[in-house]
């Protein structure tokens, strides 16, 4: 694990076609400052996996924007009208997933498992074409795990080990796509030295962070704010 | 917001929820179900991730606590914070009670369509399928009709169904249904309405089975 100064300087990893996870749900828990960042950066044809995909031209929006996204893996971008009207140009690929099998993908991908069946979606538009078996008398559909390259995330505050602590609704996707990819960078509120935090209370492990960040973006009651 | 009949409704809806369940909102009228719950009767759940969800006020919104329509929200005693794994665990393993729903329609066999719209890009579904399938009580709160004045209790759905799971409870600005034994139960009229006008508004076939 590594602490860097600067949100260009972690994300120096991330090439063209790569596959990156992005916690948040909305704005409450997305990596702002991480997101800010990448939408700068010169690389094409990313698959995205997020619940959602910003707001129109905002966060993730932007990436959609200028036309760097060539797959979308998520359960919710009705948020933004350019999702909409990206995919119906042919511009970009969608994989809707309910949320539960979203966070339960993301969740295997980390703990090596290839894939699970689940009850959720069977019958429906979005199981078409999927795998279903019978257990006990009942139908599940096979869904596959999710893994990424790099994965952005945030939480509250990291030791200088890289041990992670969330703080309340922020937390959502980001501890599982903490599991889920190759090199995993966060940024937080807060930097602490190890022994600082209470063991009983970090919910990641430093085992699956590689790199850490101090957020200049900060989500407050009047929106975001630039900090520091 | 909110006008007398969706508060009618909520209201309705709120009677049927017992002392000590986990609870889980939608957004729309379901979330108005609160505000008719007495304090720490029930608990309720939102799936990005907490236990405990109360209202909170102006002067206390944190913009890190928020329920599932992203709308601030307050932490109840006893709250506590989750991954969304866990707290689609606790959906789809059926540890949550009651979840109170709002639908686009409802079919004949209760089954309902509250995710997309046809001639639209399919682009959105968020947590509606887990809760069809995992929540031990679903109860859908409704108007009756669209605002075009069309039945919204259909003999099929029109709209891309939700879930094959049928929904235990119908409660509209006109009437209550129940579904038993494979057939619409209508058990109640709401205050003002009648059974000529439920009868043609209600484009399913269902049971009259009003005491």
């Amino acid at each position: 694990m590594k602490i860097y100064n600067s949100a260009e300087e972690a994300l120096d990893c991330v090439q063209t076609g790569q596959t990156i996870m992005v916690g948040g749900f909305g704005l409450v828990g997305g990596p702002l400052t991480l997101i800010d960042t990448l939408v700068e950066l010169d690389v094409k044809d990313l698959t995205i996996i997020s619940n959602n995909l910003g707001e129109q031209g905002k966060g993730l929006g932007k990436l959609l924007e200028q036309k760097k996204v060539k797959k979308a893996i998520g359960s919710y971008f009705t948020g933004n009208r350019d999702v909409g009207d990206a995919f119906q140009r042919g511009e970009i690929e969608i994989d809707l997933l309910p949320q539960g099998t979203l966070a339960e993908s993301i969740r295997a991908g980390g703990a090596g498992i290839a894939g699970y069946y689940t009850k959720t979606s069977f019958g429906t538009e979005l199981s078409n074409d999927k795998e279903i078996k019978m257990f006990n008398g009942e139908e599940y559909v096979l869904e596959e795990a999710l893994k990424a390259d790099v994965a952005i995330i945030r939480a509250h505050q990291a030791d200088t080990l890289g041990n992670l602590v969330y703080y309340k609704t922020a937390r959502n996707f980001n501890p599982l796509m903490a599991t889920a990819a190759q090199t995993v960078i966060v940024e937080v509120d807060e930097i602490v030295e190890a022994g600082e935090l209470k063991s009983d209370d970090i919910v990641t492990p430093h085992l699956f962070v590689d790199r850490v960040i101090l957020a200049k973006k900060i989500l407050t009651k009047e929106g975001v704010i630039e900090h520091g | 917001m909110a006008n007398p009949i969706q508060e009618a409704i909520a209201k309705r809806a709120a009677k049927e929820l017992e002392h000590g369940q986990i609870i889980n909102l939608g957004i729309g009228i379901p979330t108005l179900v609160a505000n008719y719950v007495e304090h720490n009767h029930v608990f309720f759940h939102t799936e990005n991730g907490m236990l405990g969800v109360e209202d909170v006020s102006e002067d206390d919104i944190d913009p890190n606590i928020v329920n599932a329509g992203k709308f601030a929200v307050g932490e109840a005693i006893g709250a506590s914070y989750f991954d969304s794994a866990a707290s689609f665990a606790m959906i789809r393993g059926g540890h949550v009670d009651v979840a109170i729903l709002g639908v686009l329609q409802v079919d004949e066999h209760a089954r309902i369509a509250n995710w997309a719209v046809p001639g639209k890009n399919i682009i959105g579904v968020g947590g509606a399928m887990d809760l069809l399938v995992g929540a031990r009580k679903v109860i859908v709160t409704m108007t009756h009709t669209s605002k075009d004045g069309k039945s919204k209790i259909l003999k099929e759905c029109n709209y891309p169904i939700t879930s094959t799971r049928s929904v235990d409870m119908i409660i509209t600005d006109l009437a209550v249904f129940k579904y038993i034994d494979g057939q619409l139960h209508l058990v109640e009229l709401m205050q003002g309405a009648d059974l000529e006008t439920v009868e043609a508004n209600t484009e399913a076939s269902f049971i009259n089975a009003l005491k």
